[in-house]
């Protein structure tokens, strides 16, 4: 079994989801309660990535990050170092890719919670943000927690974003998916067969563990 | 008002049925795998053909030939397969999945290391020498693993006594195109692509290159085959003999291409 693509993917995997941790949840907390206008526009853009193929985003990225891009040359500018073929370049990717599976059930649980009891809170003079670290997040635990479970399992499955801007580097680029693809191309079916089951068994987890959370039942 | 209406309905049935009659429908098709290095020779090649036979309809897919080696051990539903290495026909014949004695060389692929015309690198100058520039942060070539020209790029750079020096510098390209595409967009600093892409009308005029001296790695004897469940042997046979034949001949040396025979 490839460990090093292993590791790897993993490393993403979290990296990912800490960062739609810190970026999502304030972005779908915004989105449950805000009453602008024109915020089904920003609704509609989180869940691109949902509908767009990972070559329209790969693309995209690749392009975005370039050396010759805004992006590109700021990170340039700033570590010396080039963001296509990088674990950083590939991170951005995978954020943009996961957007949607983050943002979405978080806005759903947020959305959830009773704004009375919000409004009590703020009425009893408890401060905005300590009324989401106390009331708001508690009340909407499941879905955030199911927000970062599948944002981990997406990012683990994760290929045609990474085939486009990732270069297949050994120990930086060569993710799960991408060193299953090798081992098939190569008629590799054993070493394929491993990883892919492995992938299989910990997505299983994962997704059992989604809908667990999701069963009233546990509840108490 | 109703009889404009009615005979602008009918115009409109009559220009759909006109379209839908208008080109004479092929009676042949031939679907064809090619390496990646042949994108846009083999299209100008099969525009040819076309012409030369109304009747034959080729599609061709693109794509490394390891790639399309795995697909086809598993019968994916090709009629012809233009490898980038003559070894995949071969083994496609010796597993019993193409005719025995029906592989043939169509052409010898040259590599070069292309750099955008922007770039600061003389490669014309310095030849391979100008990846050991510290200006140079990625190197981009096809995986060795399934694409003949990854192969050929990998044994190149060792036989030319550069390769511990950039090993840590490399990125692969899925095929030989996505190598080509990596180097073009600035991705990376310099590419190990096909002479042929670089003569391409795409690529032509967006950068230079140095040939790799061909003595630097293994011949890419890029060879054909007819998979034995092709559907129309007949057209693939008519298809394959046009490559090798003149017309096809010329377009591929016009393609950087070495001929066998030549």
């Amino acid at each position: 079994m490839d460990w090093s693509a292993i590791g790897l993917s993993l490393r993403l995997a979290a990296c990912t989801t800490l960062v739609l941790c810190a970026l999502g949840l304030p972005l779908a907390y915004w989105l449950a309660v805000s009453g602008r206008r024109w915020k089904f526009l920003v609704e509609s853009v989180v869940a691109l990535p949902l509908v767009l193929p990972p070559t329209v985003l790969g693309f995209y990225v690749l392009l975005a990050i370039g050396p010759f891009s805004p992006v590109g040359r700021a990170y340039e500018g700033v570590t010396g170092r080039l963001l296509p073929f990088s674990f950083p370049g590939l991170l951005i990717g995978s954020v943009v890719y996961c957007l949607p599976f983050a943002v979405r059930p978080f806005a759903v649980a947020f959305a959830a919670v009773d704004r009375r009891l919000v409004e009590a809170s703020w009425c009893l003079g408890v401060s905005r943000a300590a009324t989401f670290v106390r009331v708001v997040a508690p009340l909407s635990w499941t879905g955030i927690l199911t927000g970062i479970i599948l944002t981990f399992a997406h990012t683990l499955g994760e290929f045609g974003v990474v085939l486009m801007v990732g270069g297949n580097i050994a120990g930086r680029t060569r993710t799960v998916s991408i060193a299953i693809y090798d081992d098939v191309q190569a008629l590799d079916y054993a070493a394929a067969n491993q990883t892919a089951l492995f992938l299989v068994v910990v997505s299983f987890a994962a997704l059992a563990v989604t809908y667990a959370l999701q069963r009233r039942v546990w509840v108490v | 008002m109703r009889a404009v209406l009615s005979s602008v309905c009918l115009a409109a049935l009559l220009g759909l049925s006109g379209c839908s009659s208008a080109p004479p429908a092929a009676r042949h098709e031939v679907s064809v795998a090619a390496a990646a290095d042949l994108k846009f020779a083999l299209d100008n090649v099969v525009t040819a053909f076309e012409r030369d036979h109304p009747d034959i309809n080729v599609t061709v897919s693109y794509g490394s030939s390891g790639n399309f080696f795995a697909q086809l051990s598993n019968r994916v539903p090709f009629d012809v397969f233009f490898s980038a290495d003559i070894d995949y026909p071969r083994q496609l014949v010796a597993q019993g999945l193409a005719d025995r004695g029906s592989e043939f060389t169509y052409a010898v692929g040259r590599l070069v290391v292309w750099v955008r015309k922007d770039s600061p690198l003389d490669v014309e100058r310095f030849g391979v020498k100008a990846l050991l520039a510290p200006s140079v942060r990625q190197v981009a070539i096809a995986n060795p693993k399934h694409a003949p020209y990854g192969r050929a790029a990998e044994a190149a750079l060792k036989s030319l006594g550069v390769y511990d020096a950039v090993k840590d510098r490399l990125v692969y390209g899925e095929n030989i195109a996505q190598t080509a595409q990596f180097a073009e967009s600035g991705s990376a600093d310099v590419g190990l692509i096909a002479l042929s892409l670089a003569l391409s009308p795409n690529l032509r005029d967006k950068g230079r290159y140095w040939e790799v001296p061909t003595d630097a790695y293994p011949r890419l004897e890029q060879g054909g085959v007819i998979l034995s469940w092709a559907r129309d042997k007949e057209a693939a046979a008519a298809l394959c003999d046009y490559v090798k034949g003149a017309d096809g001949r010329a377009v591929l040396r016009r393609y950087g291409f070495v001929l066998p025979g030549d």
